[in-house]
């Protein structure tokens, strides 16, 4: 039986005794109508090798393909070695949050620079310290939107559909009211927009490129908001902010998204790495942790976290949110991430994505497919299908290829990253052609 | 200090390449950005050597004893790093089709099921991603449910002085107003002020047990009873379950939800922050309001199935599912043995307060479970010497100090939880550190409220920081 305890018997006996207790009496203070008087129901504990054997057994069952062309919010990008080897530094992964500032320089640093790059990347002025993933980034977004009698929130229908979820998810026993933006050809109506504005709107939150990888028209959008009452919140996939203007050019309020692209595993949806980031003007509204540059006693640069009076543990039920843990680890994982690249290496990344996206979908309406949309679209798209998606996705997981994500019987949302080599993708298209004629 | 990243780029230096194309560039006219981000360039070796020197200056568990009370920093295994990266758990898209992820929905099964058993509840779902996210979906269940029996007026949520300060903020974000109950004389709830306190109004009480001074509440079950009884229901905050595993279980308690931490009781790394994990357990009754996207023992065909009045979704996809994985590593090698770990978390936490009693002032002194509380208030009047002080000059003694400051109802507190993983010489050696700086503190005030001398930076100022807030890099801040 496996145990982390490092105490012998004898160890605890001679503890007990110098503190002249018993086990019966250190547990005495459990009341006897609530104690478990039996053993847990589990089996007993095992060597790290059998714990290890099952565990392998579990993942062996699931299948990991080769090929990714499936996006939809969680992306297949390579991880460079260097970043596996230093996210996997004890020191940052066995820390607990940086209270102590002295002793956590390394942490609090790493967190600075993660915040730094992420304001750069979108033309913010501040960044948080990371909050759980995109979907709840964008629902602490709306919550730092509300004013004085504006409490409706206008979301995209183009916003990724568990996004919108999770908003709902977030507001239900708040008094906010959700309109949703219609679409026009799988883009946000900027006359929908229109029709919905009004002076109790505090937010218009659209997704930049959307859920089906189309770009929206960002400027139009913000020429449309012209109450400075109404924030608006963009969403964006960072990794696309390698080749297009970010969002602070366009005039966001609030940017938030999903970093996971920046070195993370896809790892069956998490852990991942929501980031939010604001202007000056909003900073104070920022939910979780924030690292704030300042000097220790000796007049030296140091860091410290900081504005909590924001935060649940000082405001208690008048924080905005609660939350105290937040995705540390993926953030410092990210911030690797883009310093092993760089950014000459972000944009060939995003280039490179975009490119092969745009040659493979070229590729598939040579052979029947339809691009459903008109609108530019970055490196996802969806097709409607000469044949069954289902089929698709059976006939492409049996050459190790996990295909587009099924929308319906004859819609694909399809990703295209610099993972897949230009062979395969012929090849891929080689195979669906085959699909095509049964 | 060391240099920040941006200050060691240089125009051209890069560590990773990729593969090349033949792919044609697209152009996206006027969405193109016009120039390039802020971002650093830099060789391999320089990267590696920046971040190198960062973890120099970090301290985690593996670097020295973390008694950070209601944190529950214990060891966390390597065994738990080794699974998580096994590719067929790192490599699997969230939206893969259901036949080509049996094994991550059977270890799901698998880890529901023993929490289920750990905390003696129904049904559990791993979607919340940490410890207060599991609170927001444990009161909006709560909500939902109260709502569904058309009981509307239960706006109220009951919380001690002494809980987490999550707990109101997340009692508030699922709509309640939050009520304090105060503690009585000997650390637990008191039970004459919650008895005026609930009524038809009440929707839950949420209750840390042992509770945050480390005190197993000796009501529970008249509390339980008290609150059920009056149509409520009660929520546990799991913060502290370290101490009672196999000893006693939330649902026999009487809890309706628990949330737990994965990252405090179940081993997995709190990697400076997050990610953790805050599963969520409740009641069978309670089952369908779980969020949708749980993983339920009656659909285990359904990756993104919603229960009949399910709050909705909590987060994207299936949770912090890596971290799940770590926590259920940590499950299989213990077994039954969890039993163990608590018990053994229980006897380091009096044995470190047992000894220590002898100088420092216990808040509450009596049998503790996983923690006690030390309070500073007299030594701080007189030799002006505060809890913050002395958690100061343990950083010189590659020791992490204890919480500080909380819970908040005691004065110049000092939260202590040694937990299980540590052995009784880094306990007495811990002892002898508290005794030496307590002299020294007798002896020479300035010393302790100076401290810490030999870490990177010396006393950070913290009142600067919140004055003049730098929040990223500004090419001029050299």
């Amino acid at each position: 039986m496996g145990t982390y305890i490092p105490h012998t018997k004898e160890d605890q006996a001679l503890m007990l005794t110098s503190i002249a207790q018993t086990w019966d009496s250190l547990l005495s203070t459990i009341p006897d109508n609530v104690r478990l008087k039996r053993e847990l129901n589990l089996p007993d504990g095992l060597s790290e090798f059998e714990v290890f054997q099952i565990m392998k057994n579990y993942a062996s069952q699931n299948v990991v393909f080769n090929t990714i062309l499936r996006g939809a919010g969680a992306y297949d990008h390579y991880i460079p070695s260097v970043v596996k080897h230093l996210s996997a530094r004890e020191e940052f992964v066995t820390a607990y949050t940086p209270y102590q500032s002295e002793l956590s320089q390394g942490i609090l640093q790493s967190i600075f620079e993660f915040q730094s790059m992420m304001a750069s990347l979108t033309g913010m002025d501040a960044a948080n310290a990371s909050v759980y993933d995109g979907a709840t980034a964008a629902a602490e977004a709306i919550s730092m939107s509300y004013e004085r009698g504006r409490r409706t929130v206008l979301l995209s229908h183009a916003l990724h559909p568990e996004t919108i979820e999770v908003i709902k998810t977030y507001v239900q026993e708040l008094d906010v009211t959700i309109k949703m933006i219609e679409l026009h050809d799988g883009q946000t109506s900027v006359d929908s927009l229109k029709s919905h504005l009004d002076e109790t709107v505090c937010a218009v939150l659209v997704q930049h490129p959307n859920y089906f990888g189309i770009l929206e028209d960002v400027s139009s959008i913000r020429e449309s908001i012209t109450d400075s009452k109404v924030k608006f919140i963009v969403s964006v996939n960072p990794m696309t902010l390698g080749r297009l203007a970010n969002p602070g050019s366009y005039g966001a309020d609030i940017v938030v998204g999903e970093a996971q692209p920046f070195g993370l595993n896809l790892a069956f949806g998490g852990p991942y790495l929501g980031f939010m980031c604001t202007t000056d003007k909003y900073v104070r509204r920022l939910p979780g942790r924030i690292v704030g540059q300042t000097l220790d006693s000796e007049g030296q640069r140091a860091f410290t976290l900081t504005l909590q009076a924001r935060e649940q543990h000082i405001r208690r039920e008048k924080a905005t949110s609660s939350i105290c843990s937040n995705q540390a680890h993926c953030a410092l994982t990210a911030a690797m991430y883009l310093s092993s690249i760089g950014p000459v290496g972000l944009k060939e990344v995003a280039t490179q994505c975009a490119s092969k996206a745009h040659t493979f979908a070229r590729k598939l309406e040579k052979i029947g497919y339809k691009v459903t949309y008109p609108h530019e679209f970055f490196h996802e798209f969806v097709t409607t299908t000469p044949v069954s998606t289902s089929l698709i996705e059976s006939t492409l997981a049996k050459h190790g290829v996990l295909s587009g994500l099924i929308l319906d019987d004859n819609h694909m949302l399809w990703c295209v990253s610099e993972t897949t080599g230009d062979q395969k993708l012929d090849d891929i298209v080689t195979i669906l052609a085959e699909v095509n004629h049964g | 200090m060391a240099k920040l990243i941006f200050e060691l780029s240089a125009a051209g230096h890069r560590a990773v390449t990729f593969p090349s194309t033949s792919c044609q560039d697209v152009d996206f006219k006027a969405f193109e950005a016009q120039s390039l981000p802020d971002l650093p360039e830099i060789a391999e070796i320089d990267l590696v050597r920046h971040y190198i020197g960062l973890s120099k200056m970090a301290h985690g568990v593996d670097t020295g004893f973390y008694p950070l009370g209601s944190c529950t920093m214990k060891y966390n295994p390597k065994l738990n790093e080794d699974v998580a990266s096994l590719e067929g758990f790192a490599k699997t898209h969230p939206y893969q089709p259901a036949w080509s992820v049996q094994g991550n929905l059977k270890a799901m099964r698998h880890l529901q099921d023993a929490l289920s058993e750990v905390c003696g509840m129904d049904e559990f779902t791993l979607q919340p991603a940490a410890g207060a996210h599991g609170e927001f979906t444990g009161m909006l269940i709560i909500a939902a449910y109260h709502r569904t029996n058309n009981d509307t007026k239960r706006t109220k949520v009951i919380v001690p002085d002494a809980a987490h300060g999550t707990n109101p903020a997340s009692a508030v974000m699922a709509g309640f107003d939050v009520v304090t109950v105060k503690s009585d004389a000997n650390g637990g709830v008191d039970f004459e002020a919650l008895k005026t306190l609930v009524d038809d109004t009440t929707a839950a009480l949420m209750l840390t047990n042992p509770n945050t001074l480390g005190l197993f509440d000796p009501n529970i079950k008249a509390i339980a009873d008290l609150v059920h009884d009056a149509g409520g229901l009660l929520y546990y905050d799991g913060a502290n379950l370290n101490a009672i595993m196999g000893l006693s279980r939330p649902g026999d308690m009487g809890f309706d939800v628990v949330h737990l931490n994965l990252h405090k009781t179940f081993s997995t790394p709190h990697g400076g922050g997050g990610p953790g994990s805050g599963p969520v357990g409740v009641k069978k009754f309670l089952t369908p309001f779980l969020p949708k996207g749980s993983y339920l023992r009656e659909h285990p065909e359904s990756l993104s199935f919603a229960p009949s009045q399910s709050i909705g979704r909590m987060r994207s996809f299936h949770g912090n599912f890596l971290t799940t994985m770590r926590a259920l590593t940590y499950i299989l090698f213990n077994g039954k043995g969890l039993t163990e770990v608590s018990k053994v978390a229980i006897l380091n936490a009096n044995y470190m307060m047992h000894h220590l009693s002898d100088i420092f002032t216990v808040a509450y002194p009596q049998i503790c479970m996983h923690e006690f509380v030390l309070t500073l208030e007299k030594e701080k009047d007189k030799y002006q010497v505060s809890a913050k002080d002395l958690s100061k000059a343990m950083l010189d003694f590659n020791m992490h100090p204890p919480t500080m400051y909380f819970p908040q109802i005691v004065h110049e507190a000092l939260m202590i939880e040694p937990n299980e993983t540590e052995s009784k010489s880094t306990l007495d050696e811990a002892i002898a550190l508290f005794k030496m700086l307590y002299q020294r503190m007798i002896e020479d005030p300035s010393y302790l409220q100076n401290a810490p001398y030999t870490t990177p930076v010396k006393r950070v100022d913290d009142v600067l920081a919140a004055r003049v807030p730098i929040v990223k890099y500004q090419k001029e801040s050299k």
